[in-house]
């Protein structure tokens, strides 16, 4: 199993989202974050004075899914929320030891 | 380490303590003052006797004395728009806490709070009286809490009393006073904008009484309580308050602004300029629409009676000069900044509207537009010249208030256009006027600079003027008031 963790630009969650459900995936969790890559955020204008803004705001979006799916996460993500603009994000795969469903018990795939 | 803020603790207990008795010292002879009641006002037996006649032939068709029905409506009218002005104070407490970051949020609405509240009680005390009661041409000196002979709504030579400088306008007492009362809470709560963000609540406070005790009440008696000012040859003229109001709140605020130096993190070591970006921009954008109404009141309403002709022209005027200073601040942001800075659309409308002020009652419709173009344009550079100098305002209210009070307060001599016997420059009437109008800026700012400078010094050192560091930091929401304006949500984070 892998853990596809992405982040992305909050605009695009809503397309990631459907882009993800049309190929089956069960269920994912995002969190609002905010961070900086190389371009370290952005400047903005206030009365004539200029301020870094050095943390944007992002979405993460985290998929567990079993190993032969996550090829094909990854590239949806990758489809549906690419810009070609600096700022569309980056994904993180993960190895998952281990999944539980916290009402049944089942374990591994079952518990996807 | 724990004693010594215990024992910092008991110090500040001690304090409240301590100006809590003094605040029911204040209150005592007020209190005791109620044994004995005020007279009626002539204003309440007046009707009374008019109304007599009609009971005893109540066959005749009721024809009511033409005067009354004038006192009547001109009493509405100074009333309704003195409950607008009054609603001006809901427009400061947006715009300065919108202006401001989330973590001072609790501190600035509730100094917009209690500056209207300390205001009522000092002007009413001695504030009314030494503004507008007859004494020397320098401050008046009687006419506490209100007591004393008048005969309103009489005007002219039939008023008999001690408010002479008040008898052009027929209305009764009480309406006279809570009209000139929301003028002082407005040149108060302009301070507070300034100040914002590091000056210790308690100090702010009692700077409010000061200044509806001593500083606003005697530049306004020179100005419109029949002093000097008032008497000179050609009379000093300010219809609405650019400078009484505006110009008075501005230097006070332009002393505190100075003293309490500017906030941490707004320079940079080398002395560069930090932006310090307020937390809501829709607050901010609805204060300035509610003042924007409130003004409708401010200008109008300084007929002080329901004058079609007087009232109409006051508010195309004072519309206008909004507007054009909008406009003009928000083309002069975009040429000289690179963007229509929202913050400043905002406070060149709050500028066009303070230069309007003065003239409102002598300009044409095409001056006004004049008069406000000039202010929005000032409004932007006075911004960057203040942050230039280092006198750190947060809310823009020094380039707001007191630049523009001083620019309105100019215009009367320049744009006067022969309505009621006014001439300026421009129209025909030399520098006579302008001569006055500059006597009268120089007088009031050197006045209110030396006053509210010695004020702030005296409540500095006893009481401290600034938060600690380490509060301002925190934020004096906490610090100063232990609560938060918004415990749901987690703030931008920030260094500063």
């Amino acid at each position: 199993m892998k853990k596809i963790e992405a982040i992305i630009k909050p605009f695009k969650l809503d397309d990631v989202k459907d882009a993800l459900n049309e190929i089956g995936i069960q269920g994912m969790t995002v969190t609002e974050v905010k961070g900086f890559g190389r371009q370290k955020g952005h400047t903005e204008f206030y009365r004539g004075a200029e301020y870094v803004v050095e943390f944007l705001p992002k979405t993460k979006i985290e998929v567990v899914v079993s190993d032969e799916q996550a090829e094909k996460v990854v590239e949806t993500i990758i489809n549906t929320a690419r810009t070609g603009n600096i700022g569309d994000g980056k994904i993180f795969v993960y190895d998952i030891k281990d999944v539980i469903r916290i009402r049944t018990g089942e374990r591994g795939k079952e518990g996807i | 380490m724990q004693l010594t803020k215990n024992g910092g603790r008991i110090m500040e207990r001690l304090k409240r303590i301590v100006s809590i008795i003094s605040l029911i010292f204040i209150l005592l002879p007020v209190t005791l003052a109620f044994a004995e009641e005020p007279k009626a006002p002539a204003a309440q037996a007046a009707p009374a006797a008019t109304a007599s006649p009609a009971e005893q032939a109540p066959a005749a068709p009721p024809a009511a004395p033409a005067w009354d029905a004038k006192i009547a409506a001109d009493t509405v009218w100074v009333l309704i728009t003195a409950f607008l002005v009054f609603f001006m104070n809901a427009g400061f407490a947006l715009v300065e806490s919108g202006l401001c970051r989330s973590k001072n949020a609790v501190n600035i609405l509730s100094k917009n709070v209690i500056v209207f509240c300390v205001t009522v009680v000092f002007f009413w005390l001695v504030g009314f009286g030494i503004m507008f009661s007859s004494g020397s041409s320098f401050l008046g000196t009687t006419g506490w809490m209100l007591y004393g002979a008048d005969n309103s709504p009489a005007t002219g030579d039939a008023y008999k009393g001690i408010f002479a400088s008040l008898n052009w306008t027929g209305v009764p007492l009480y309406a006279k006073f809570i009209f000139q009362l929301v003028f002082a809470g407005t040149a108060a709560t302009i301070v507070s904008g300034a100040v914002a963000e590091r000056i210790k609540y308690f100090s702010f406070f009692v700077f409010a009484a000061v200044m509806a005790v001593i500083i606003y009440p005697v530049a306004g008696h020179w100005i419109w309580g029949g002093g000097w000012l008032a008497t000179m040859k050609t009379p000093f003229l300010d219809f609405a308050g650019s400078t009484v109001v505006h110009s008075i709140g501005g230097w006070a605020a332009l002393m505190g602004a100075i003293l309490l130096g500017p906030r941490i993190g707004k320079y940079t070591a080398d002395g560069k300029v930090n932006a310090i970006p307020g937390h809501n921009m829709g607050m901010a954008t609805l204060g300035m629409f509610i003042l924007w109404f409130g003004w409708f009141g401010f200008n109008p309403g300084s007929t002080m009676a329901a004058d079609p002709n007087a009232i109409a022209t006051v508010a195309i005027n004072t519309c206008i000069a909004g507007a054009v200073g909008g406009v003009a601040a928000t083309f002069v942001a975009y040429m000289s900044l690179g963007k229509p800075d929202l913050s400043m659309a905002l406070n060149g409308i709050l500028a066009g509207l303070v230069a309007i002020t003065a003239s409102c009652n002598w300009v044409t419709p095409a001056g006004s537009f004049i008069i406000g173009l000039v202010a929005g344009v000032l409004v932007v550079y006075a911004v960057l010249f203040f942050d230039k100098i280092k006198v750190d305002d947060p809310v823009g209210a020094l380039s707001v208030h007191l630049v523009n009070g001083i620019w309105g307060t100019l215009a009367v001599g320049l744009f006067a256009a022969d309505i009621g016997g006014v001439k300026g420059l421009f129209y025909g009437g030399g520098t006579a006027q302008l001569i006055s109008q500059i006597i009268g800026i120089v007088s009031v700012g050197v006045y209110v600079v030396i006053v509210s400078g010695i004020s702030w010094l005296i409540i500095k050192g006893i009481m401290g003027l600034r938060v600690s560091k380490e509060e301002e930091r925190e934020g004096l929401d906490i610090g100063e008031h232990g609560m938060e304006a918004y415990p749901d949500f987690v703030g931008a984070s920030s260094k500063r």
